[in-house]
């Protein structure tokens, strides 16, 4: 196990990249702490796979260095750097039996015999495949073989990083759910540092402590779940977190007020005078429905009840925008104002964040 | 449901009927006519039952053969195949290189046979031929016209030369429908490159090798254009594969009969071996497509 350092590394795909598009992974400092399951999100083609692969030693960054407990392994192949990765479709060895694919990676590295069989029958036990463990593995389901691949990803006890690439894609739902608990009970067992790559934003905030967000080949914030509710650091966190996401207001900001559409709206905290594009952002949790008075003139569109709260679609000068209310509590009748809670509004200039009392910048 | 039912709708299989009828059925039968018939000449045939057969399956020269011909077919698998999976790992995956190697492998494919067995006769003559006169320059003792070795040597390389590039040509198609993910999964499970070869390439490419292994074994069982123009089957009959020695039979002897009843058996022999790959590939296809 092992403290993963990146030092200004990027990628990219191309031999002489030229302008910022042509970098598949911009240049990203960060520690992956020792222990801590990692989730890394973001929507198809955001770099995800291309950071893990550099990760594993799969891909050799164009710049920078990866250090793992300090020691630099940019060059280390694959195999040195002793980690354990689960591909988004199963890979399984066709003429083996599901045993001999489970010991391959410790039969490979020359473990012994009575320890293989051991552990091949606790992870067997693990993955719900221990009746199976002398049949081959050809002509298995898709989930069946994506099992064996979790498996054979944890049948190592010594891996510095447990990497899992989309590994749940082809598995049903229920047994997602299974597979994900088992996952967090391994972590919580064993505490190999993991990094678990999903879109799926359910996955990242059950899985992990820290949910790594990238968008466009850059890591947006790093953050806990809560953290990442409250506080997104670019309105792209705000707008993929969520159901539904963040709702934004072009606005003007000046101390302690906004103000959208000629209506003022008062803020939190209070902000030095902001430049570039100035929106706000408030999550449909927040938004606050009522017949007249204060705030923002709304249109509703469509109440969606989804079971545990309600979804109000409205329209907002122009733009859309979501509310969410409790399951008990009724759509007030006549309703064409929104309000906002103060406290949940964040700041945005030119997409990022900005933090209260401070100059234009991005936030911590 | 309810089908219609239409008889004329054989109509519609009529021409393809036909087609066939006078493409293979038609001189199939010929055959079968001659071999169990004989004459003196004259266009007047006697009923000879099976005794062209019995002549046949009793027959040295066709036993001896059919022993030439396995052992070539033999050694030509037993060289071309591990050769052209090697030359298929060794191939560019892409890039200029990877579209060189295969317009340069396809060239030996699209010569025609007896200009293969030309461009080998020339090449391997020790007064003019660059390999002949080069060996006799070293101090090699080689002519393939008289000595049998060299004779099978000559026969054998030429061979392996017009046709590794088709087992490689396939062996290189499996191999590029691996996704790069099966790689990567060996490398992190630090499988050797001989483990990722036996678990993961050779199981992947073992579908379209049955094909090569197939189509191999068939056209170097049937061959017969190369040989002939390189030794005519010489010296003596050294090289006396057993299309070459029905022509000699048929055309050459006259003997109808005979070769009727030769060229009936080695059809049902390939037939019979056809229909072994057939089951065995289909056997491999089932045990995937569960």
């Amino acid at each position: 196990m092992a403290k993963i350092t990146l030092d200004n590394l990027a990628h990219s795909y191309l031999k002489h990249p030229k302008s910022d598009d042509d970098w598949a992974l911009k240049e990203l400092n960060h520690d992956w702490v020792d222990g801590e399951a990692y989730a890394l999100l973001g929507s198809s083609g955001c770099g995800k796979s291309t950071l893990l692969n550099i990760i594993s030693g799969l891909l050799r960054p164009s710049r920078g260095r990866i250090l793992f407990d300090g020691r630099d392994v940019t060059d280390a192949p694959t195999a040195e750097r002793n980690i354990a990765q689960v591909f988004q479709f199963p890979v399984v060895y066709d003429t083996m039996s599901v045993g001999d694919n489970l010991a391959f990676p410790l039969k490979n590295r020359g473990a012994d015999p009575k320890y293989i069989a051991e552990r091949v029958n606790s992870i067997a036990a693990m993955i719900g495949m221990e009746d199976q463990l002398k049949r081959k593995a050809r002509g298995l389901t898709a989930d069946a073989k994506q099992k064996i691949s979790l498996g054979r990803g944890m049948v190592r006890e010594d891996v510095n990083a447990l990497l899992f690439d989309e590994p749940l894609t082809v598995i049903d739902p229920h047994m997602k759910w299974e597979l994900r608990t088992q996952l967090k009970q391994l972590h919580h067992d064993f505490g190999h540092t993991m990094i678990y790559v999903t879109h799926d934003q359910t996955e990242a905030l059950t899985f992990a402590d820290k949910v790594v967000v990238m968008f466009d080949g850059r890591v947006v914030q790093i953050g806990t779940p809560q953290e990442l509710f409250e506080r997104p650091a670019h309105t792209f966190v705000g707008f993929f977190i969520g159901s539904p996401g963040m709702n934004l207001f072009e606005a003007e900001v000046s101390g302690t007020t906004a103000t959208v559409r000629g209506v003022t709206v008062p803020l939190g905290d209070s902000y030095a005078p902001v430049a570039g594009q100035v929106q706000i952002g408030v999550r449909p949790e927040f938004v606050r429905l009522h017949a007249g008075g204060e705030g923002l003139p709304a249109r509703i569109t469509r109440v969606e009840d989804v079971g545990r709260h309600k979804i109000v679609r409205l329209e907002v000068g122009g733009t859309t925008a979501n509310a969410i209310l409790d399951e008990g509590t009724p759509v007030p009748a006549g309703a064409d104002r929104v309000s906002f809670d103060a406290e949940a509004i964040n700041v945005y200039a030119d997409e990022w964040r900005v933090a209260p009392g401070t100059a234009q910048g991005r936030a911590a | 449901m309810n089908k219609t039912v239409n008889q004329k709708a054989w109509f519609l299989v009529l021409p393809v009927l036909i087609l066939v009828g006078f493409s293979a059925v038609i001189p199939l039968m010929t055959v079968v006519n001659y071999s169990v018939q004989d004459t003196f000449g004259n266009n007047v045939f006697f009923w000879a039952g099976l005794d062209w057969f019995r002549d046949m399956l009793e027959s040295e020269r066709m036993w001896n053969a059919l022993g030439r011909q396995l052992v070539f077919s033999g050694i030509i698998l037993a060289i071309e195949v591990p050769l052209g999976i090697f030359v298929a790992l060794n191939m560019p995956k892409k890039g200029f290189w990877a579209s060189f190697c295969l317009v340069l492998m396809s060239l030996p494919l699209l010569i025609p046979w007896n200009v293969v067995g030309t461009i080998w006769q020339i090449f391997g003559r020790v007064d003019i031929g660059l390999l002949g006169y080069t060996l006799a320059k070293l101090g090699v003792n080689y002519n393939y016209t008289q000595n049998v070795i060299d004779a099978w040597a000559t026969v054998i390389v030429m061979d392996v030369w017009h046709w590794t590039s088709l087992v490689a040509l396939l062996a290189y198609a499996g191999l590029q429908s691996i996704p790069d993910a099966y790689y990567q999964a060996a490398k992190i499970d630090q499988a050797s490159r001989w483990k990722v070869f036996r678990f993961i390439e050779l199981p992947k490419m073992a579908g379209v090798l049955m094909i090569a292994i197939l189509l191999r074994f068939m056209d170097s069982f049937m061959i017969y254009t190369e040989p002939f123009v390189v030794t005519g089957g010489g010296p003596g009959n050294a090289t006396t594969f057993l299309s070459i020695d029905l022509v000699k039979m048929a055309l050459g002897q006259f003997d109808l009969g005979p070769a009727a009843a030769f060229s009936l058996m080695y059809f049902l022999v390939i037939l019979l071996i056809s229909w072994v790959f057939y089951t065995v590939m289909t056997n491999l296809d089932k045990r995937d497509g569960v």
